[in-house]
């Protein structure tokens, strides 16, 4: 039986089977365009980085709202992160391993978030959970609970956009992965549930994590769910991309900061967690 | 200077990517005095309505012109000007980012003052929570909205509590106007500060409690021609005919002030 083939599915694992080195020039057709697209998505990060205004950084990164934005936009992407993996790996475990009448449809539907404006997310979010919504009404009216306005709505909101982009990668690894090992599970007794958390998860443990990673960095960075849905104030529902948009009405240069700021942040952390990941496996 | 190359083509690239809707504009000169030609304004997002339908009389008024307009946030609109968007008038709803155009050399004269709008209480229709002023604003269980400081309406409630030593705790500082009043529309608030033009472009939904504190942060709308107007003659005519009788009649019904 030979060893599931995980690498299409998980980013994290970057060591290259034998069998990639290949003879013979690279062709232009490939390197052009890979070159191109490569200079499109950093030039923009070039484009900030000649623009920091490098001699007042050390005042503007020591104001006190760039360290409690900061804060809130990690601990509420992470949060949404954990919320997204307890209902995303089970949703992407059905989409992948059982086959139920409207399976194309709820796929779609899965995706909904990753094609509406967040804007219009942030909206909907609003009539179902705002106080006056389907679900949000009697949260008010039966605890005197409205989650607009407070960081457990920021945590909804950028869990309602990031969610998708956990489940398709989920999904992918799922049926990527050899469903040989469950079956031989199922054979020596295993319940559903015990293949599931002995066989099935740690064979897509990558997988998750790559989809946990995209989930994260997509939370952090979400603006238009979490503004409509949350709205802005410091220290509560305040996070980077808000600082950062209202910051851009008055003062380019903190404008500038701040997405640095949360570049910097957002890269340490994935590059942390991807070495550490390599270590292990 | 290299900093300035990539200003400029930062510029360029605002420009293509904004698209401002005058691509096809050209120098054309009015012939005979007629008013002819593509005019492209950049406008307040406050002015939706009221200049939309300005530009309407404006275009019947003169068949040979066509108006484009870009509304979006004043702000938005004078970094755009000012990377070079290829713009005819600027119409802002606050002095300081008309500073901006002017400041950087952009304004082709001075800008004159066109309309003043006053901040009122937004609150849903039918006024269910009774408000009548700022202090029924302050009890903790009351939801506000505000515009964040950094855009005009935002610094203009400031203005406003200051004048009146209100201390008010707002559960959000929306990004713009339209947002915070959107709050008030779904629901969401008690009851949110904006313009008093923007709670007559939603009378159905939401009612207008005028505030007397609000008089000492009346908002001044600047509107000016811009030096580098593809077509300068055309909006000229233009800016004349906001500040003419006809342009301030649909203005006011739009719940402007006059200056």
């Amino acid at each position: 039986m030979s060893r599931p083939d995980l690498v299409t599915v998980t980013p994290a694992r970057s060591a290259p089977p034998p069998q990639s080195r290949r003879t013979g020039r690279i062709p232009v057709a490939l390197l052009l365009p890979a070159a191109l697209g490569l200079v499109f998505l950093v030039l923009p990060l070039a484009g900030l980085l000649i623009r920091t205004p490098w001699s007042t950084l050390p005042q503007r990164l020591t104001e006190p709202g760039v360290l409690t934005a900061l804060r809130l936009s990690v601990q509420a992407a992470t949060l949404a992160t954990l919320l997204c993996l307890v209902l995303g790996v089970p949703l992407a475990w059905l989409l992948a391993r059982i086959d139920f009448p409207g399976r194309r449809l709820v796929r779609a539907l899965v995706t909904v978030p990753l094609v509406l404006p967040p804007v219009v997310g942030g909206v909907a979010l609003l009539l179902v959970f705002g106080r006056r919504g389907i679900l949000g009404g009697w949260l008010d009216s039966a605890f005197g609970f409205t989650l607009p306005f407070t960081t457990a709505g920021v945590v909804l909101a950028e869990a309602f956009v990031a969610m998708p982009f956990l489940v398709i990668a989920v999904e992918g690894a799922l049926r990527g992965a050899d469903v040989r090992y469950e079956e031989a599970a199922a054979t020596l007794g295993a319940g559903r549930w015990t293949t599931f958390t002995h066989v099935t998860l740690p064979l897509v443990a990558p997988g998750i994590a790559a989809g946990a990673v995209l989930c994260w960095a997509r939370a952090l960075g979400e603006f238009g769910a979490t503004i409509t849905f949350a709205g802005n104030f410091p220290g509560r529902t305040q996070t980077m991309p808000l600082a950062v948009y209202l910051a851009l009405e008055t003062d380019l240069e903190a404008a500038i900061v701040l997405s640095l700021v949360l570049l910097t942040v957002s890269v340490a952390i994935l590059a942390s967690l991807r070495d550490r990941w390599l270590g292990s496996s | 200077m290299t900093a300035r190359r990539l200003a400029l083509s930062a510029a360029m690239m605002m420009v293509a990517l904004t698209g401002c809707g005058s691509g096809e504009t050209t120098d054309q000169r009015p012939q005979g005095g007629a008013v002819t030609g593509a005019v492209t304004v950049f406008a307040a997002a406050s002015l939706t309505e009221s200049f939309t339908r300005i530009g309407e009389d404006f275009e019947t008024a003169n068949p040979g012109a066509r108006v484009t307009f870009s509304f979006a946030g004043s702000s938005a609109l004078a970094h755009q000007i000012n990377q070079g968007a290829p713009a005819d008038v600027f119409a802002s709803a606050s002095p300081a980012n008309m500073t901006t155009v002017v400041d950087a050399g952009n304004g082709d004269g001075n800008p004159s003052v066109f309309v003043r709008n006053q901040l009122v209480i937004a609150v849903p229709d039918g006024n269910p929570g009774r408000v009548s002023g700022l202090a029924d604003l302050t009890p903790p269980d009351v939801k506000v909205a505000l515009c964040a400081e950094q855009v005009p309406c935002g610094a203009a409630a400031v203005k406003a509590l200051d004048a009146a030593g209100t201390e008010l705790i707002p559960v959000t500082l929306e990004q713009d106007v339209k947002a915070a009043l959107s709050k008030v529309r779904l629901d969401e608030v008690d009851a949110a500060l904006v313009y008093r033009s923007d709670v007559r472009a939603a009378d159905e939904e939401v009612d207008g409690i005028e505030f007397p504190e609000s008089a000492g942060a009346v908002n001044d709308y600047p509107i000016v021609v811009l030096k580098n107007a593809p077509n300068g003659s055309a909006a000229r005519a233009f800016v004349e005919h906001v500040l003419s009788g006809p342009g301030q009649a649909v203005l006011a019904a739009a719940g402007f002030q006059a200056p």
